[in-house]
């Protein structure tokens, strides 16, 4: 048997409509997963104002559940559970805002367990030192913690935004329209779903390297003051 | 409609939940073995060698699993023979537990200090016998927490399969739902099911991690 690729042409616009989906679910997810992992990170460093006596609030105890549960948990069963789950208690959502939502959650978590890393590594004395200095504990988490922090684990937040970005492929399960789905749904036209799923897969590629790339971009500006000195 | 109790449910869920463990340890036990050979080429190899390695993994860690499924399956059936959705499973799964235990790895030998490799060729060992006796035990120290790590990885993988219609625990929690339509409940057992798999591997790989850093290594 042999490949045939002629059969996908008409379907070109089908698929650029899922690669729009799946491009502008990973934007919303990056940004707003991020912030939530700030947020997630800040209530769980036990140097925060949140903290009494040197661990965790409640607040950030329950949050650390959260980031456990997330991360031992498969992602699909993540979306089922927001998509057919919440419905049963009286929370209807389309099936794109459970897929974002589940998208934001998982990446919240990963990304807030690596900031912790990063957080973990700044030295007790900064912290202090910045806060003899006049510096509020808000303002000194922001300027001596997150942002060191944020240059260390840098590399791993990018692994982490591309590997959230390919799972989205799973979003497609609950008929969310995105790359995968508009693969699918060809597939099921023309009978060729070796030919879509290789395309289909070559566009994940590309833009894992384009989103890598484009990271790696936004870091240089980002982080450019500190390659020189002693970060 | 017969009716279902919540026992009936959890009986159903853990009698599939016995494949989610096999398939993980099929593709696990697959991953580490075709990932072990992939390492050892890759780091004696010739450079074209080592190059394919390295797409290799590009090309596992840059696309979809779920997109490594669905080419496994209909793959298979452009080549002209006809796989079962427990075929297609193992083999995408190794593949991909391949590809990412040989990049741990890789980066677990890199990390022993070049001076080991000197002083061993300098005592008067060859290649095999610096690997063997010098850089691999150090070497697999460093391998165990980051190893154990991804066996978590594997075992949430493993929920993909689904998609290609193998019966495994969330397979099993869709399955369920459609008769008994108590998605709140069912999807929240099917979490707890992984949680039970994957929770004390996350704190053992953790655990390990603490000792290793404690040692004073690295």
């Amino acid at each position: 048997m042999t490949l045939d690729f002629s059969t996908l042409l008409p379907y070109t616009d089908v698929i650029l409509e899922g690669l729009v989906t799946t491009l502008w679910l990973t934007v919303v997810t990056t940004v707003v997963g991020i912030a939530l992992a700030v947020v997630v990170a800040y209530f769980r460093d036990s140097a925060s104002d949140t903290a009494r006596d040197g661990r965790p609030s409640l607040v950030g105890r329950l949050l650390g559940g959260y980031v456990e549960v997330i991360r031992n948990t498969p992602f699909i069963v993540q979306l089922f559970f927001l998509f057919f789950g919440l419905p049963a208690l009286g929370i209807s959502i389309s099936a794109p805002v459970a897929a974002l939502l589940a998208m934001i959650l998982n990446l919240g978590a990963y990304t807030a367990e690596i900031l912790r890393a990063g957080i973990d590594s700044t030295l007790k004395g900064q912290h202090e030192a910045a806060r003899a200095l006049g510096l509020s504990r808000l303002q000194s988490f922001r300027h001596v913690v997150l942002v060191p922090a944020f240059s260390r684990v840098y590399p791993s937040l990018i692994s982490q935004c591309i590997i959230v970005m390919l799972g989205s492929a799973v979003v497609s399960q609950i008929s969310v329209f995105d790359l995968t789905y508009a693969a699918n749904f060809i597939q099921s036209r023309n009978f060729r779903g070796f030919e879509v799923y290789l395309v289909a897969t070559a566009i994940y590629l590309l833009l894992a390297v384009g989103l890598r790339l484009l990271f790696e971009f936004v870091g240089r500006r980002l982080f450019a003051y500190r390659q020189g000195g002693s970060a | 409609m017969t009716d279902f109790t919540l026992w009936d449910i959890v009986r159903n869920l853990m009698l599939a939940g016995r494949w989610t463990v096999v398939l993980s340890l099929i593709a696990f036990t697959g991953g580490a073995i075709v990932g072990l050979v992939l390492t050892l080429a890759r780091m004696g190899g010739l450079k074209p060698i080592r190059w394919l390695i390295r797409l290799y993994v590009d090309l596992f860690q840059g696309t979809p699993l779920l997109m490594q499924l669905f080419l496994a399956y209909f793959g298979a059936a452009v080549l002209g023979f006809d796989v079962s959705a427990w075929t297609a499973a193992s083999v995408a799964l190794t593949l991909f537990t391949s590809a990412f235990l040989c990049d741990i790895w890789r980066g677990c030998v890199e990390a022993v200090p070049s001076g080991q490799w000197q002083a061993s060729r300098v005592l008067g060992l060859n290649y095999l016998q610096s690997m063997r006796h010098v850089i691999l035990p150090q070497a697999l120290r460093l391998a165990v927490p980051p190893t154990v790590g991804f066996s978590v990885q594997v075992i949430k993988g493993t929920a993909l399969a689904s998609v290609i219609g193998f019966v495994e625990l969330t397979k099993a929690g869709t399955m369920l739902n459609n008769a008994a339509f108590a998605p709140f409940t069912i999807f929240a057992l099917v979490a707890l099911g992984y949680f039970i798999l994957c929770y004390p591997l996350s704190r053992y790989a953790r655990h390990l991690e603490k000792k290793l850093y404690g040692a004073g290594i690295r």
